[in-house]
């Protein structure tokens, strides 16, 4: 590929700006829930995350306090106190009282909102509003102020959803879910590969066929009989019917049909000769293949581990089905999900947890991203 | 949760110790039933013999028990499941199935699906393609990989909330804290709610898939381009060839066959599509598709194998023509072994 089909400076300048663009998109999204997750939970909904870094005006809105908290003085009806509350105090610049006009009066001037209703809010957040009649009315004047607060970023958000929200007990339950999960079923596709490979039996080219045509079976098909068993066989035994042990299982099941394909597609093609040299040295099959495959088999090992653990940490559909939603089994992508329920429009809770769940997994991938490739090329029809 | 750290790693023990000890002891177990060192002649010769047809079986043992358990039997348990009635007691014949193709809500998810099987994996083979043929001319075009390649990691789940966010709305005039929106109102459009737009949320939530899946087929294509003969790009330079020949003439046709399997990968991950339509809509606004409706339906009212099961034997009727394919295809390789 070292043909330049474009040779000019414009076309290579093109080629370099049309790369830009599309890694822009596929990592700004990314970028935004981590810049989220960082920042306070009152600015990530007063601005956009790409503003976070200036300072300079936002635009906010609140609600003045209700009528109950006005007083009398001087034949006029007053209510005052500090928009930001108890909160950190702000410079607010300008203020309003529509949506549509929400900075019209300058901080400092006295608006008149009509029926000799005045407010005035000072840069510092006092107001003061007075009106010849009574307020009246549960709800506070709506407000709206244009404020410049300097950017703040906390790892305040991470300390909630990690020890208040459950999802640090939910790490947990995903570590608990993956590791054997992955662990499992790389032993007993190995062995399976190498029968495989390298050895001569009836019915072999069947079950490399029909493990092939596993690798595209939809895990929708085995669902709905795999809950009736495990329901049957939790009854019969009188044990629960969500356990650690039968989400293993039901991984290691998944998993085996890609790992045989993609053990076997790689042992196969190790050299006949180092394994006939063992066997005419009096090497079983049972010592070429620990002495010899395995460690020579390395590299997609790692490849199907790395797979597998990334399938089994992002499932959410396996987890779903056979374990449980309390918070001793509840993994990470179903809480994440259950949040999005319960915690709709709390994005400070929901960027945090979504980084909470995908670090790992990038941590994984980018460490052991040239592993993950050779897999991928090898193997490039997972079904699961 | 210390007694389940230690249950896992005891697991993790257990489990590798487990195999390892039987492979081993299966191994151990043959050698001493059919001894093939310390007899002679035409005993040693028959217990190789032996021994030649017991060990396979017993290498490949364990797989084929957890397959039949877990993939095989479920198979037949389903389309089994699919001909009674919602406890799996009582035979009902096809109802289910008449039951699927009149039912509105089932109707719809066909017709999703059929629009996500035709946008996605077309999207991302041609993204992953264009992508791939524009890194390779550039200096940093890994880093550039990686970074599109990143969202592979990414749970179905996190990349929906990410875009979530992304698609989050609020009223005409506020503080747009969706980029999507905020874009459009700074240009003066009209902000909205996305993912309940008739019809077009569907390619909204394509868009979360057609952005993870991106990286898969640049990778593959990227690597089969590289296995193009130079001297076939030479020729077609030296022939006056432009850009745009170059690849649609002579760069695609080679690499045909590692389309068409990205393409049938795309295709059956899309059909299992499950996580992005359950977090972002539930299916609500028309936007179902099977694999959540079939979820939907294991659960809803207390569950459904009937029609659950009906639906499942649908999604396999799609994916079967690609597994007759994949067949074929690793029949022939391994014929020209």
């Amino acid at each position: 590929m070292a043909v330049a089909t474009g040779k000019s400076f414009a076309s290579r300048f093109g080629v370099h700006i049309a790369v830009l663009i599309f890694v822009a998109i596929w990592t700004i999204p990314t970028l935004g829930i981590l810049v989220s997750s960082l920042r306070d939970k009152g600015q990530i909904i007063a601005s956009g995350w790409w503003n976070s870094f200036s300072s300079s005006s936002q635009t906010e809105a609140g609600r003045l306090p209700p009528a109950s908290a006005q007083a009398e003085k001087d034949g006029k009806f007053v209510l005052q106190g500090n928009i930001f509350g108890e909160g950190p105090v702000r410079s607010i610049s300008a203020f309003g009282v529509k949506a549509a006009a929400p900075t019209q009066y300058p901080a400092g001037t006295s608006a008149d909102l009509g029926n000799g209703i005045t407010l005035q809010v000072d840069a510092d957040g006092t107001f003061v509003m007075s009106s010849p009649k009574a307020f009246e009315g549960d709800r506070g004047q709506r407000i709206y102020y244009a404020s410049s607060a300097p950017p703040k970023f906390t790892t305040e958000n991470y300390k909630t959803v990690l020890f208040s929200e459950g999802i640090g007990r939910s790490f947990m339950n995903s570590l608990t879910v993956t590791i054997p999960a992955t662990v499992i079923p790389i032993l007993i596709a190995a062995f399976a590969a190498y029968a495989l490979a390298w050895m001569r039996f009836p019915g072999r080219a069947l079950l490399i066929a029909v493990i092939i045509g596993l690798l595209v079976v939809p895990l929708q098909m085995s669902l709905i009989p795999l809950l009736k068993l495990y329901n049957g066989v939790g009854s019969f035994f009188g044990v629960p019917s969500k356990t650690y042990l039968g989400i293993w299982l039901a991984h290691t099941g998944f998993g085996l049909p890609f790992a045989i394909y993609l053990l076997r597609s790689y042992i196969a093609g190790l050299p006949r000769e180092i394994m006939e040299s063992a066997r005419i040295d009096g090497a079983s099959d049972f010592e070429i293949f620990v002495k010899i495959v395995l460690p020579l088999s390395f590299p997609v090992l790692a490849s199907f581990a790395i797979f597998q653990f990334l399938w089994v940490w992002n499932d959410l559909l396996v987890a779903m089905v056979f374990l449980g939603t309390e918070a001793d089994q509840i993994v990470l992508t179903a809480k994440l999900n259950a949040l999005l329920g319960s915690r709709g429009g709390d994005w400070e809770i929901l960027t945090t947890s979504a980084f909470v769940t995908i670090i790992v997994p990038l941590i994984v991938f980018f460490s052991l991203q040239r592993y993950f490739v050779r897999g991928l090329l090898a193997g490039s029809v997972k079904g699961g | 949760m210390a007694a389940q750290i230690f249950s896992a790693i005891l697991v993790i023990i257990i489990g590798v110790g487990g195999c390892v000890a039987y492979f081993w002891g299966a191994n151990k177990l043959v050698d001493l039933i059919f001894p093939s060192r310390g007899v002679t002649g035409a005993a040693a010769i028959d217990n190789l013999r032996r021994q030649g047809l017991v060990r396979p079986w017993l290498f490949v043992g364990p797989a084929m028990i957890i397959l039949t358990i877990y993939l095989i039997y479920p198979v037949i348990a389903t389309l089994w499941l699919s001909f009674f009635d919602r406890s799996g007691t009582s035979f009902v014949g096809l109802a289910n199935y008449e039951w699927a193709f009149g039912d509105r809500e089932f109707r719809s998810s066909i017709l999703n699906n059929i629009i996500w099987l035709a946008v996605v994996p077309a999207a991302c083979t041609f993204l992953g393609l264009i992508i791939a043929v524009l890194t390779d001319k550039i200096w940093w075009g890994t880093i550039a990989k990686s970074l599109i390649f990143l969202p592979l990691a990414i749970s179905f789940v996190g990349a929906s909330v990410i875009w979530k966010f992304i698609y989050e709305y609020r009223g005409q005039g506020q503080t747009q804290i969706g980029l999507l929106n905020a874009i459009i109102q700074h240009f003066g459009g009209q902000p909205q709610v996305w993912i309940s737009l008739p019809f077009w949320n569907n390619f909204f939530l394509m868009i979360i898939l057609i952005w993870i899946q991106t990286g898969f087929a640049m990778v593959i294509l990227s690597s089969a381009l590289r296995g193009i003969p130079e001297e076939t790009l030479e020729a077609a330079v030296i022939d006056g060839a432009n850009p745009f020949q170059i690849f649609w003439k002579i760069m695609v046709p080679q690499i045909w066959g590692t389309i068409a399997v990205v393409w049938t990968t795309i295709t059956i991950l899309v059909l299992k599509v499950f996580d992005i339509v359950l977090t972002m809509t539930n299916g609500q606004w028309n936007s179902q598709v099977l694999a959540n409706l079939m979820f939907d339906w294991m659960f809803r009212g207390g569950g459904d194998f009937g029609r659950g099961a009906t639906i499942a034997i649908i999604i396999m009727i799609a994916v079967i023509p690609i597994m007759i394919w994949n067949i074929r295809q690793a029949d022939k390789e391994t014929e020209g072994h």
